[in-house]
């Protein structure tokens, strides 16, 4: 049975079961932790599609815009997010260039688009399983933070070589605009909720 | 279903499956029988013993920001960098969206996690219940995803080797002090904060 349907809500702070009878879509304030305790997430579809969607967007100067500057006695290279992956690739460390190319490439992109369907197989009225996209919304949830990877290492790279004329390594604006595009869909997946999965689906599945 | 005590039930956070709690034993964990999340869990490890870690911790992050995390040598020119020193610069090369990106995710906001777990832990073992135990135990919660200390350790790992393609990388004390903190932050992360809310509010339930 659903929390929902005996007149309960789960609180998502300390998990307290809390009594929301008479509540409507109102908030109630969980009685261990004091946080408000909604049914659904509020507005989770709505927040989802704008955080996603800003992400999308910003993913385009995060790929088109240099994300490091390497100054060294034989002029400047600027590198994109794939550009620092293809040098890995010709420089010897192709071990490198696939995690990076998985932090920077699948992972951004896999997230997007699994989100934009998990957004809309809740939206949906009917057949929409939801064990596999619980699945998914776990995975999603688990991965995202990991393409701050690449962020990191230029900063790291732009804080060490710092040998004035003989060599220079600088972060580009793609760097943030790339940071901004996993901040972003971190907010978009903390925003969904994955109960409008259920909601939907058929049931019941177990005793 | 208002006859049942809220208190011994439990109500899925991806689902909202409600299920009636069981008491477990230490290191036991409960799951959704319809999703699979992890609906609560008793817990391995006893405040005090957390408190150590936390304090262990701490003084990791202390010594990982005290000392360079590489060390590098080119041409006779020696070159060291901090994490902090990273973000200043990216900071006056203009990059201010990065550097505020790296600051937060990498340096603030695992401080702020160690620094309030280390507060709350002590609380719980004195018995202390100051005015901003509910306020900071929330605002933990919050923030916890944004804190990715074992993202950036794989950036320092990839700046090591991409960096031994250029110069001489000596791995500074920092480096071993990050390890450490990595490895104390993950059985950190894996303490449950919901054992920290006030014990009247379940835990007649799950002894």
């Amino acid at each position: 049975m659903n929390a929902r349907d005996a007149g309960l809500r789960a609180c998502l702070v300390c998990r307290a079961v809390c009594d929301a009878t008479g509540a409507g879509t109102a908030p109630v304030w969980c009685p261990c932790c004091g946080a408000a305790v909604h049914s659904r997430k509020a507005d989770s579809l709505t927040r989802t599609w704008a955080f996603l969607v800003a992400a999308a967007i910003l993913y385009i100067p995060a790929n088109l815009l240099p994300a490091m500057h390497t100054t060294t006695l034989f002029g400047t290279t600027r590198n994109t997010i794939i550009g620092g992956v293809a040098y890995f690739w010709t420089s010897g460390s192709p071990e490198l260039a696939v995690l990076i190319f998985t932090v920077s490439v699948i992972i951004p992109t896999t997230k997007m688009s699994a989100l934009a369907y998990l957004a809309y197989g809740a939206r949906r009225s009917t057949g929409a399983d939801a064990h596999r996209l619980g699945r998914l919304y776990k995975v999603v949830e688990r991965v995202g933070r990991w393409s701050m990877l690449d962020v990191f290492v230029i900063a790291l790279m732009a804080g060490m070589v710092q040998f004035q004329s003989l060599a220079m390594v600088e972060a580009g604006p793609g760097a943030a605009a790339f940071g901004a595009v996993v901040v972003l869909s971190m907010l978009a997946t903390s925003s969904f909720d994955p109960r409008l999965l259920w909601d939907k689906h058929g049931r019941p599945d177990h005793a | 279903m208002s006859s049942v005590d809220q208190a011994g039930l439990a109500a899925c956070p991806e689902c909202d499956e409600l299920h009636v709690r069981r008491p477990l034993r230490r290191g036991e964990r409960a799951r959704c029988a319809r999703c699979g999340t992890t609906l609560y869990r008793m817990q391995r490890r006893r405040p005090e013993q957390m408190l150590a870690i936390v304090t262990a911790a701490l003084i990791a992050f202390v010594l990982a920001n005290t000392f360079p995390i590489l060390v590098l040598r080119s041409q006779g020119m020696i070159n060291e960098a901090t994490l902090l020193g990273s973000v200043a610069t990216l900071w006056a090369e203009g990059q201010q969206v990065a550097a505020v990106m790296v600051f937060f995710t990498a340096w603030l906001f695992p401080l702020f996690d160690l620094l309030s777990m280390f507060l709350l832990l002590l609380a719980v073992e004195t018995g202390w219940r100051p005015a901003f135990f509910a306020p900071l135990l929330r605002a933990l919660q919050a923030m916890r995803p944004w804190g990715m200390i074992e993202v950036l350790m794989l950036g320092v790992v990839v700046s090591l080797i991409k960096l031994s393609n250029m110069a001489d990388v000596v791995p500074g004390a920092a480096l071993w002090a990050f390890m450490a903190l990595t490895v104390l932050l993950a059985v950190i992360l894996s303490y449950d904060l919901r054992a920290l809310w006030r014990p009247g509010c379940r835990r007649a339930v799950a002894p």
